[in-house]
């Protein structure tokens, strides 16, 4: 992938592409397709963001609900001191603090005490924040008053969803992505390499975290009040990782074939069976671990391979008798 | 001017099983040192010390005069320490070039871009994989992959090269290129240290060598010379290798 | 000292459930998150059980145990044994197991809030006082934990004074070498999930006469589990029961002294003293 291949910058062009066109939606619709857009562009950019750490590391990171709400938090506490660039910043900033502050705590030890951790973080901030907020303030949340409409921050989620591509693609181009690859395929050799591995994880991990918290910021004026309930709701971990898996994480892009049926699905779930939503969560999961094990692009990869595996082979077989 | 390796007192205990006991060695710069004994006699878990995958309990090794018990593997590695596996470790993930560029990058040396790319073509050929850079390594046979793993450990320019094994598992016509594999490294310079059960190539490849048994070193010296000593064929005794 | 006595009365409830995982994870292999799910549907059960049939909750037990056993052995011929044969090691093994048992949790949680929907249930059982040295505790408290250590104490039994139980404390050390000695590692782990399963359930039935329940507070159960779990050192039984008491007092102390809603946040500061200090377990060795 770092080969120098003229074909290289064909794949961006084609992201820039997309994101132009999927930009125009807002002039055509207002209502019902742009609020279901904005769901899809939010997931988007949470479950890229969970894959650029958890796709080559394979730890399971639960913490996404935490990143989230501190972004939204960083927007509904600062709203009226700071302009809201600076506390979107300012959400990623303290996301990616809390990221290292795990990481430095689990990730040097083994992957099982990371995801662990990551379980509860999300009720363990809650809890901080809530019994902060009752002990300093009386009200238990706070309201967020903004001029942004529905189409801005569809808008500035569709940037940050372009600034988690680029990034990652920037990543999977550089010495971290290579030494992340290294990594995912053999520990104990990337270590005989030369690569610090606990710290390169860590700092992926803040980067996949600022870019959650960046998230939470941007859509907090969507929620008008933000309590801490709804802010670090842990459910929002448990989808980004089935919506990531359900795509596959060998691709920057393997994601977002999740993130769109299952966004849609889950429309249409919580509008008519309220209730059952739990059901479908636990049937995907099920799914994703006896059926997709690497999920859809994982399996269209295996059918591709396959069928390169019989071109090449008939292939090697004439370069032997050639030889 | 000090040793390109000095072990001195080293050791190593798994619960009760002492594996290294109080071993002490040099190696000398461009030496191709042989360290030898029976299954289970410690001669790994020597290697995983002077690399760092373990940490010793006691004792000192130092590269080159510096110490370097107690770093981890990652700075070791970075210092100028470089190893195979006993069993070997390709990235199966990636073709052969990228498997030599991933010992390059992070390592005692530093590259990246073109001049990356143009050593581990370099390394590649070196081995006998000329043209063969962007096979997937999952394809290749053993003893390429073998070689894939020494291009990747030679890629660093390690100050000491440590092989587990290296020969291990190869039929005799491969035996013979791996031989003259290692000795062509050994021609070039490097410091070498195999753990090697084919008595044969440690008679042609190194000049000393040591053997352990249970941890101890029992003997040290010139290889016709240690080889043929009463104690060593005792310790060998039953082993079909010796 | 009334923090101490409630604190040690909740632990030996949490160490039911830890020790249900630690066979689980220890043994098995299997990383069950969804073991706050067993724990919650032992809660509906005897709820059910007492308020329909008006079963006591002791009587519970008999029933809940056996069927905890059952279901969890199915589950895991069925759902993780595969899992097992398939994984190339121990890492790939985790994560499949991680993911799969989420999907339990969700789908019984979602099966349990179908039938029960999300409201708290809490039902009226041995709520009379009883004093000890001097102060009073609720009585269903006391009977708990006395049913706790006494299931506890048969678990000892069985894995000290068995044949079975010696395997599974073999098979907790050791597979590969489980293997070699003739014992029938497949089988040993099949128990030990089903054993662990059981346990937790017991747990549950234990809980439910003094704590207010609901559908989906089956995670943070799961989370205080796995934490007495890493605390008293994996697959350790003594280590687990020692570190549930640790839990049971200090979540009663913060919970009594600074605010009832920084009960996770002290779990967690527990959390991070071990993974800081002792990352191997409170009585476990130093890693070699």
């Amino acid at each position: 992938m770092t080969r120098f291949l003229p074909d290289e910058f064909r794949i961006p062009a084609i992201g820039a592409g997309v994101i132009v066109l999927a930009a125009l939606l807002p002039l055509f619709d207002d209502g019902f397709y742009l609020a279901m857009a904005v769901n899809i562009v939010l997931y988007a950019a949470l479950c890229t963001a969970w894959a650029l750490f958890s796709g080559p590391t394979h730890y399971i990171s639960l913490a996404t609900a935490a990143f989230f709400g501190l972004g939204t938090y960083a927007v509904a506490l600062g709203n009226e001191l700071l302009p809201f660039p600076l506390l979107v910043a300012l959400g990623a900033a303290i996301a990616a603090v809390l990221a290292g502050f795990v990481g430095a705590a689990t990730l040097r030890i083994s992957g099982v005490y990371f995801v662990i951790f990551t379980l509860g973080l999300a009720e363990l901030v809650r809890q901080i924040v809530s019994w902060a907020q009752v002990k300093w303030s009386t009200r238990m949340g706070l309201y967020v008053f903004t001029d942004f409409t529905e189409a801005h921050i569809y808008w500035m989620l569709l940037a940050l969803t372009a600034a988690v591509f680029l990034t990652g693609w920037l990543i999977n181009r550089s010495r971290l992505g290579f030494a992340m690859q290294i990594i995912g395929n053999d520990e104990a050799v990337a270590r005989h390499c030369g690569i610090d591995t606990a710290r390169l994880k860590i700092i992926l991990f803040m980067i996949s975290g600022a870019f959650i918290g960046m998230a939470g910021a941007i859509v907090a004026p969507r929620y008008l009040y933000v309590a801490p309930p709804s802010a670090f709701n842990p459910t929002i971990s448990f989808l980004v990782v089935i919506m990531a898996l359900l795509g596959g994480t060998r691709w920057l892009w393997g994601p977002l074939v999740g993130v769109i049926p299952f966004t849609i699905v889950m429309e249409f779930v919580s509008a008519n069976f309220p209730n059952d939503t739990s059901i479908v969560i636990g049937i995907v999961f099920l799914v994703i671990v006896y059926v997709l094990p690497d999920g859809v692009t994982g399996r269209l990869e295996q059918l591709l391979a396959r069928m390169r595996r019989t071109s090449t082979a008939s292939k090697a077989a004439t370069v032997k008798e050639a030889a | 001017m000090s040793a390109a390796l000095s072990v001195t007192t080293v050791r190593k205990s798994f619960g009760g099983l002492v594996a290294v006991n109080d071993l002490s060695f040099e190696v000398e710069r461009g030496e191709l040192y042989g360290l030898i004994g029976p299954n289970g006699s410690g001669k790994t878990t020597m290697l995983n010390l002077i690399s760092g995958a373990l940490q010793p309990d006691a004792g000192e090794i130092k590269l080159a005069g510096a110490t370097i018990s107690g770093l981890a593997a990652h700075r070791i590695a970075r210092l100028g320490v470089a190893r195979t596996f006993q069993l070997v470790r390709v990235l199966p993930s990636m073709d052969a070039e990228r498997n030599v560029m991933a010992g390059a990058v992070f390592g005692h040396r530093s590259l990246w871009g073109a001049e990356l790319h143009e050593l581990a073509r370099e390394l590649l050929a070196l081995v006998g994989l000329r043209g063969r850079e962007h096979v997937p390594v999952v394809a290749m046979t053993y003893i390429d992959q073998k070689r894939v793993e020494l291009a990747r450990a030679i890629a660093s320019d390690p100050q000491v090269l440590l092989l587990d094994e290296w020969l291990a598992g190869l039929n005799p016509s491969e035996l013979a290129i791996g031989i003259e594999l290692i000795e062509r490294l050994s021609r070039q310079g490097r410091t070498i240290i195999m753990v090697e059960h084919v008595m044969d190539a440690i008679r042609t490849l190194c000049g000393r060598c040591l053997v352990m048994s249970s941890g101890r070193l029992i003997k040290e010296g010139g290889v016709a010379e240690v080889l043929s000593d009463p104690e060593v064929v005792r310790a060998y005794l039953g082993d079909d290798d010796a | 000292m009334e923090i101490l006595v409630t604190g040690i009365l909740l632990g030996g409830t949490y160490a039911l459930i830890a020790l249900g995982l630690t066979l689980q994870y220890g043994v098995a292999r299997i990383m069950n998150l969804a073991t706050g799910e067993t724990l919650v549907a032992a809660c509906f059960i005897t709820f059910w059980l007492f308020a329909s049939y008006q079963v006591s909750p002791l009587w519970g037990l008999v029933l809940v145990a056996p069927a905890a056993f059952a279901i969890n052995w199915a589950i895991y011929m069925w759902l993780l044994k595969p899992l097992v044969d398939r994984a190339k090691n121990q890492g790939m093994l985790e994560v499949d197991s991680i993911l799969a048992t989420f999907g339990l949790l969700f789908l019984f949680q979602g099966l349990m809030l179908r039938g029960f929907g999300g409201a708290y249930f809490t039902y009226t059982y041995l709520a009379e006082r009883f004093e000890i040295f001097g102060s009073p505790y609720a009585l269903n408290r006391v009977v708990a934990f006395l049913a706790a250590l006494l299931i506890a104490a048969a678990l000892y039994l069985f894995l000290y004074r068995t044949r079975s139980g010696t395997a599974v404390r073999a098979v907790a050390v050791n597979p590969n070498s489980s293997n070699l000695v003739g014992i029938d590692v497949a089988a040993t782990a099949a128990l030990a999930f089903a054993l662990g399963g059981a346990l937790t359930a017991c747990g549950g039935t234990l809980l439910s006469t003094f704590y207010t329940f609901n559908a989906s507070m089956g995670v943070v159960f799961t989370l205080k589990a796995l934490i007495i779990v890493i605390m008293g050192g994996v697959g350790d039984v003594r280590g687990a029961t020692l570190a549930a008491l640790i839990l049971g007092i200090t979540e009663t102390a913060v919970a009594s002294l600074i605010d009832p809603g920084l009960m996770l946040a002290a779990t967690y500061a527990l959390f991070m003293l071990v993974l800081l200090f002792r990352p191997q377990g409170i009585f476990g060795k130093q890693p070699t």
